[in-house]
């Protein structure tokens, strides 16, 4: 098993590697679908590949790029910071919140805020609040640690969920429907300025927790083991909390809650690579991207022309290949 | 300068006086043993001079300075402290537990040859070369013991604090891990080491701190320190104290 410190050769190489798997996914997944097009027709404007391709695929396998890549990150980074490897980008409440927000619009009827679609702005602003709440529960004085944190995040999500039953008992049959459906989450065909507005307030949350890599991998082992080689915890336990909950609920607003990603890439990545975050967040990011942009090109195509939930398929897919990936590690790596 | 300097530091903890009125100075290298029954506060003073018990009562100056008034990164390359064991969920290995001491050293990416050849040397000082790409996890209680003394060595810190380093260490290794920090010691490290063994502490420290329920009881180089009376009074054992021809004390339990 080649488990060794961070070289720059390896780390190139793994980076490499999974640049070019997310490249291949991004020119391989628009071209799948029911109706055949091919990228020559699509540029050249002939109809309707063109619209195929850059109306209805293309947008949405760069949401699902982006949303996996970004849930990948979020999940690894609370993972270091709990302590545990089974944490989510959910784990701290967020999603929940975001859920909570979104049942709301959807049973006020809201359809539109400020432009926008009402769901998205509710959901926003419900994982907004919960990270405002979690936060005033765990912060003691000026101090924090991950473990109050966890505790806020826990009993927060539990709260939201009763919400949501609630909500969801007294609404009618038709939002009953739409609430399981936003719960499943999913990838939808988004316009452009709504993928660059995303991608701006993310990817650059992105970068700041993999500038902190070496941080996350002292905080992996222990807070005081990480305060002891100069890191300032709280502010850092902080941070990344702010920054992931950001993150997820961002991309939560948009797509719902998508389970597994977040989970299963990471884990995967630690038996392959080790545990060192400064190779972990970069292939998280780019490996979480293919496996959410394959998972939804599945779900749109399996059963076409009717769609399965990504979520559905990221369980299905995710959950067969994670057993595989610990029973084959079993003899090298206990765990 | 001096490194350390307590005067009169206390804590308490949920309402109980876990330490009280400590004055110690340590003004130079040497090898200091804190020692003392079980909940006499040795931990706690530990804690307080590395920097992570920042709500303590009184004054624990650092070069001149409240620790706690030291950035965390500057005084991580002033004082290494390393804790009992860490509990490690993910799959570091030997080698990525020991580079972790560089980290209030590096900046970018990658480690620079410095790094690499603190990390060398202190894995071959604590004898973990053998075992450095394997994952910590799979290690035994002793050879876990040593890569986390390695990654301390590799931080290459003026101060070393450390809680009980040779608890789950065979014989063996307790006497090469504190013939180690001895030798830290002479090399101009200041080493001060909670231990629950008098007689390690009698082989190889320069001086004893002795706690009693969070109040210092003696504060002197080992043979001043273990006598029988003192023993009898601070653990509630009985023993008989010899002396080596080479002028070590040497502790015998019982009657």
């Amino acid at each position: 098993m080649e488990n060794r410190a961070l070289t720059r050769r390896g780390f190139w190489l793994a980076i490499a590697v999974s640049a070019g798997i997310a490249a291949a996914t991004l020119c391989i997944a628009p071209l799948v679908g029911s109706a055949s097009i091919s990228f020559e027709r699509a540029f050249a404007g002939a109809s309707p590949d063109k619209e195929i391709l850059f109306y209805t695929r293309l947008p949405r396998v760069l949401l699902a790029l982006l949303a996996g890549g970004a849930l990948g990150v979020a999940g690894v980074l609370f993972q270091a910071m709990l302590r545990d490897a089974l944490a989510t980008p959910y784990t701290l409440g967020v999603s929940s919140g975001a859920a909570l927000g979104a049942v709301i619009a959807i049973c006020m009827g809201w359809s539109e805020v400020a432009r926008l679609p009402a769901v998205w702005v509710c959901a926003f602003l419900g994982a907004a609040l919960v990270l405002t709440l979690v936060l005033g529960i765990a912060t003691e004085g000026k101090r924090m640690s991950s473990f109050t944190l966890l505790l806020a995040g826990v009993s927060i999500n539990t709260i939201c969920l009763a919400c949501i039953l609630f909500l969801q008992y007294i609404a009618t049959f038709g939002q009953t429907f739409a609430i399981v459906r936003w719960m499943m989450g999913g990838i939808d065909a988004v316009d452009y300025s709504t993928l660059a507005w995303l991608g701006a307030a993310v990817l650059p949350a992105l970068g700041l927790i993999f500038a902190k890599a070496r941080e996350w991998n002292l905080m992996a082992v222990g807070e005081e083991w990480a305060a002891a080689r100069g890191v300032n915890t709280s502010r850092l336990i902080l941070t990344g909390y702010l920054l992931g909950s950001f993150i997820a609920g961002s991309i939560t607003a948009i797509t719902g809650p998508i389970a597994f990603v977040g989970l299963i890439v990471p884990h995967a990545l630690r038996l392959r690579l080790g545990a060192d975050h400064r190779i972990l967040i970069p292939c998280s990011f780019l490996l979480g991207s293919s496996f959410l942009a394959i998972c939804d090109t599945m779900a749109r195509t399996v059963l076409a022309p009717t769609e399965i939930p990504v979520g559905v398929v990221t369980a299905l897919l995710g959950g067969p290949f994670f057993i595989w990936l610990l029973r084959s590690k079993r003899r090298s790596l206990w765990l | 300068m001096s490194l350390f300097s307590l005067r009169e530091v206390g804590m308490r903890y949920n309402g109980v006086q876990v330490l009280e009125g400590a004055t110690l100075a340590f003004p130079q290298a040497q090898f200091v043993a804190i020692a003392g029954p079980n909940g006499a506060g040795k931990s706690t003073l530990l804690g307080i001079m590395a920097g992570l018990r920042p709500n303590y009562t009184g004054a624990c100056l650092y070069a001149g300075k409240e620790v706690t008034e030291w950035p965390r990164r500057a005084f991580a390359r002033e004082v290494c402290f390393l804790p009992q064991s860490v509990k490690m969920e993910f799959p570091f290995t030997a080698e990525q537990v020991v580079l972790m001491g560089r980290t209030p050293h590096c900046d970018g990416l990658f480690e620079s040859p410095e790094d690499w050849e603190a990390v060398e040397r202190a894995m071959a000082r604590t004898d973990t070369l053998p075992f450095r790409g394997r994952d910590f996890r799979s290690l035994s209680g002793g050879e876990r013991q040593r890569v986390l003394l390695a990654s301390a060595v590799a931080q290459r810190p003026k101060t070393l604090l450390l809680d009980e380093p040779t608890t789950y260490l065979d014989i063996k290794y307790q006497v090469a891990i504190y013939r180690l920090l001895r030798n830290l010691s002479r090399e101009g490290l200041l080493v001060v080491a909670v231990t629950h063994d008098l007689n390690l502490a009698a082989s190889f420290a320069d001086r004893i701190v002795l706690l009693n329920a969070g109040r210092i009881v003696a504060d002197a180089p080992p043979a001043e320190v273990l006598a029988p009376e003192v023993i009898l009074r601070v653990f509630g054992v009985r023993s008989r104290v010899e002396r080596g021809p080479d002028g070590k004390t040497w502790i015998v339990y019982g009657e």
